[in-house]
Order: structure tokens, then sequence, then C-alpha cells
């Protein structure tokens, strides 16, 4: 039975202008401002000076102020062959990251959601365990195993397979094994909770109708687990884009991606309207589109839940 | 597939460790058994002026997102209308998303247009970086109180409210308490962003206020350590003691096991 809250707080709490008002000030100045002031130095030249961009906003006389947009940078941005291929080597090494964390975690979170529940509750603190251990330690764990005088060479040059130290490193295969093994975790958590909601009736039925263990993983618990896949998916993928300390330290000077040429941009050429720009054109093609489809996805369960409690 | 997953996490760890005892300068040759290297890293003044650094600024950091974090989880959980909810909550999840390279960047903007405009606040420091990290801690630390907030039977506020207890006594006495487990891991979570980031400190960071991270970072790029391999040790034992008395005080608390892990669970799931 769906009960009524009534909320008696809203009535009652005075303070409630400061309950809402201290945080929504701090993103307000700490958050929202930033971006607007990230948008507004996108529009402006650089120009040798301390800071270095000009003034977008100029007084002509007392009265009259005059805007002056330069959309230079932005041009520069989506002609640029470099620009280009640095956002879509992004994209592409995000995604394949986040599809072989998904290969490896889908399997991982079902083992351990058919496992006992003593031995549960382990494999799961083992799961969390590394996100607690700093990941400049799991990126750098990754360095002693794939650098030229590393362990795999090393071990393969005293099997006898190799005899020069292969070239591991500086690629963007290396990179995104360091994306895949620091994000892991952020995969395996949303599945295993989405997979642990499964009503087990559900697929007991689907045994009784007749499926073969293989139908129903792909008839009943894959399709019943996709919220927690496309989370998952999510949390590796948004974060792999703008990543900028595993291609540094993994990769090599060929193994550009967006965050290392925001930063590039921002501290070797002191090009702040340029770094600006890329960043504007990261949130406008990446996070604006998750946070609507987020928004959507929110929309869509409280609509499933209105549905439930009027059955 | 479980044993190749959990091989794949933790093979490379334990390279870490075991390479950590080794003598040799060169850090994959192996000559014999020493702790050399964690005499050399106590001694690194660099590394530890460093940690201080992020230890201060993990605290503050951790309890000021707490505090403003709680604040807005309740605002969220329990205030159904304010102008300008359904933004405010855009603005609480968007740093989760939003990659690091531009959080720093953007923030970086701010204080230096601040600086100019107020002239405030100078010198960038211990609070600029600070401050970044709150803004980021912020989002989580408000999604596991949220989580462990809308979960809460309001009921028993309500009851006292019937009672005439004042609301800031019902705060006090009732809610508080009951949310302080989510508080407690919001407080720990916050803790370990902001000690293990690299990005946005690098962004905003003065030449006075430079984190562990930003030590390994560099000591990484100049490439292969074995103090860094002494530090890992450390770390690593540090967690594992830690994550092994949680587990001692789970698993003799008898009865509350299936409670605990379900509050576990919605930890995570706060985190997600």
């Amino acid at each position: 039975m769906p009960t009524k809250k009534v909320n008696t707080w809203k009535f009652h709490f005075r303070g409630s202008s400061l309950i809402v008002g201290v945080p929504y000030l701090w993103l307000l100045v700490f958050f929202l401002c930033p971006c607007l002031i990230l948008l507004k130095i996108s529009f402006a030249d650089s120009v040798l000076q301390i800071p270095p961009y000009s003034n977008i906003l100029k007084w002509i006389n007392d009265s009259a102020a005059q805007l002056t947009l330069n959309f230079a940078n932005y041009r520069l941005l989506l002609t640029d062959d470099l620009y280009v291929r640095t956002f879509t080597t992004s994209i592409v090494i995000a995604a394949n990251s986040a599809f072989a964390c998904l290969l490896i975690g889908y399997p991982m979170a079902y083992a351990i959601v058919r496992s006992r529940p003593k031995i549960r509750m382990i494999l799961l603190m083992l799961i969390v365990l590394p996100f607690w251990t700093s990941f400049l330690i799991r990126v750098y764990s990754w360095v002693i195993l794939l650098a030229p005088t590393g362990l795999i060479n090393k071990a393969l040059m005293y099997l006898g397979i190799i005899d020069q130290p292969l070239k591991l490193m500086g690629n963007y295969c290396a990179v995104a094994v360091g994306i895949i093994y620091t994000y892991l975790p952020f995969m395996v958590l949303p599945i295993y909770s989405s997979l642990e909601k499964i009503d087990n009736s559900v697929v007991e039925a689907a045994y009784d109708l007749g499926c073969t263990p293989i139908k129903a993983f792909f008839s009943v618990i894959l399709p019943l687990s996709m919220r927690g896949v496309a989370t998952g998916f999510s949390l590796v993928f948004m974060p792999a884009i703008g990543e900028y300390v595993m291609p540094e330290i993994l990769g090599d000077a060929s193994t550009v991606t967006i965050g290392r040429i925001v930063w590039n941009e921002f501290f070797t050429n002191l090009s702040w309207p340029v770094a600006s720009a890329l960043s504007v054109m990261m949130i406008i093609f990446v996070a604006i589109p998750v946070m609507l489809w987020y928004g959507g996805q929110q929309i869509r369960l409280n609509k499933k839940l209105n549905i439930h409690e009027k059955v | 597939m479980l044993l190749f997953g959990y091989a794949f996490m933790y093979v490379p760890l334990f390279c870490i460790i075991a390479l950590s005892f080794n003598d040799s300068k060169f850090v994959t040759a192996w000559s014999h058994f020493s702790f050399k290297w964690y005499k050399a890293l106590a001694q690194n003044s660099i590394m530890l002026d460093a940690a201080l650094n992020s230890l201060k600024i993990a605290c503050f950091t951790a309890t000021i997102s707490v505090l403003i974090g709680t604040l807005a989880a309740i605002a969220i959980v329990r205030f159904k209308r304010f102008k300008g909810r359904p933004f405010f909550v855009g603005m609480m999840t968007a740093p989760l998303i939003m990659p690091d390279v531009v959080v720093g960047l953007s923030l970086l903007l701010l204080f230096v247009s601040m600086t100019n405009l107020l002239g405030w606040p100078g010198e960038h420091g211990i609070l600029t970086v600070a401050i970044a990290h709150i803004t980021l801690s912020l989002s989580y630390v408000t999604a596991v109180i949220q989580s462990r907030l809308t979960e809460m039977d309001s009921s028993i506020e309500e009851a006292a409210l019937d009672l005439g207890a004042t609301p800031i006594k019902v705060f006090f006495a009732i809610t508080i308490p009951s949310i302080s487990s989510a508080i407690m891991s919001g407080w720990i979570l916050s803790f370990v962003l902001s000690f293990d980031d690299v990005v946005l400190a690098s962004f905003v960071s003065g030449p006075q206020s430079t984190t562990l991270p930003m030590v390994v970072f560099s000591s990484i790029r100049m490439g292969l350590s074995p103090q860094i391999n002494a530090m890992t040790t450390i770390i690593v034992s540090i967690l594992t003691v830690c994550v092994a008395i949680a587990g001692y005080v789970i698993y003799h608390s008898g009865k509350k096991i299936s409670n605990r892990s379900r509050q576990e669970k919605k930890r995570w799931q706060g985190l997600m």
C-alpha cells in the first residue's frame, strides 16, 4: 500500500532558507561561475600579458559597452586536423576501454551474485579495496609491468621468446589498459547491484518454461540488468574521455588525448582561450548529453514507479 | 573468469610490494632483500612535506564537504519545492560527469578573475586546493547522504514533532544520529578523493602547497622509482589493516551481518 507522505518539515523548519542557501551559494560561486568564466575566456584572444587573454567587454564611453566575440578559437578546433583527430581518438579509446571493462566486469559481477552469501561479502570487499588505494599507484603498477625493462619484457626474454624488449608502453593500447584497470570497480559494482535486484523466481520461471541456461541468460537476466550495464558503461566512459594522467604516464608524445591537449595548451603554450574553448567543447559534446540522458532515465524511472503505485 | 578478474586487479599490486624490498637501484632487477627504500622514503623531506599538506587539505575538505553535503542532501530530499530545485540538483550532479581537467581549469580561471576583481584569494595555496576538492567531493557526499535519507523512516521525526519537539531538536536528536553512518562514509570518501587527486591540485595549487599525489606523479613521470614501491606497500598495508578490522567488527556483530551488508550496498549505490 503506498502511503501518502506529509511533508511536515517544510512547514516547521524555519532554517530552510539556510539549508538550501548554503550549498546553493557554494555551487553558484564555485561551479556555475567558473563555467561562465570558461565560456567568456573561450571567446577571447590570446595576448602576451598577465593573464594572457584579451577582455571581450570593452567600454566605448561611460554608458555603452562593446562585446566582441571571437570565434577564431572554435574555428581552429573544428578545422585543425590535430584537434579533430584528438577528439575522435579520445572517444574511441574511452569507448573501447568501457567495452573491455564490460567484458571483464559483467562475468565477475555475475559470479559474485551467484556465490554464497558469506563469500560474497569478501569478494565485494576485494572489488572495492583497490578503489581506496591511490589510482596513481595503480597506474604506476602497470609501468612496472610494461616498461622496456619491466617485468613482462624481462619474463619473455628470460624464457627466450624474444631477444629485444618489446615496446609495450607508449601506445594507445597501454593507455586503454590503464583505464580498464583503474575503472573496473566502477563497472562491476553497478552491474552487481542490478543483478542482485533480479527476482530469482523470474529466472526459475524461464527454466520451467524450457529455457536453456544460455537462453535464460540472454532473454531474461541480461535485459533486466541493462540499467546497471548502462550506468557502469557511462561511469567508465565519461571520465575516460577527459583522462589526463593515464596517457601522460602510460603513453608517449604520440598518444594525445583531449585531457592532455587542454593541459598542454594551458600550461605549455599558455594559450588560455584555446584551452577554454576545448573545455567548453568537451562540456557541450560529452557532459551535457549524458546529463540529459540521466535526466531522461530519472523521469522514466519516476513514471514506472507511478504506474506501480497505481496498480 | 572471477579468478582472472581478481588476478588482473591484484597481481600488479603484489609485484610492487615484492619489489619494494629490493636492494637494487634498478627497480625490476632483483638483487637481495632490504629495507633501504623505506629508509630513503622516511628521509625524503619533499615527500613528507607534501604528505602533510595533503593530510591537512583532505581533513579540511572532508569536514566542510560533509557539513555542506548534509545540508544539500536535506534540501534535495526534504524540500520538494523551492525555487530552482531542478537547477540545483543538476549543478549537484554535474561535477560527477565533468572531466577533472575542465573543473581544474575553470576553477583556476575563477580564482584569477576573483583576484583581479576583489583581490582575493591572491596567492594560491592550501585554501584554493581545498575549495576545488570540496566542490568535487560535495557531489559524492551529497549522493551518499541523500540515498540514506531517502530510505530513512520519517515517521519518527514526525512523531517527535507531534510530541512538541522543536525542529532543531528533532534534527540533532533524531535525523543526524540516524544518518550518521552515511555521514561517516561520506567523510571517508571525500578524504580519499581529496588525498588521491592530482589534476585539480596541479591547476589550483601554489608553490607552497604541493600535495603528495603531485610529487608522486612527477616522480613517476621521471620513470620507475623504488621509493614509490615502498610507499605503495605502506599504503596497501594500512588499508588492509583497516579493512581487516572492519571485517572483524562486522563478523563479530553476529546478527547485524545482513543488516550491515545492506548498508554497505547502499553506500556503494550512493557512490554510483
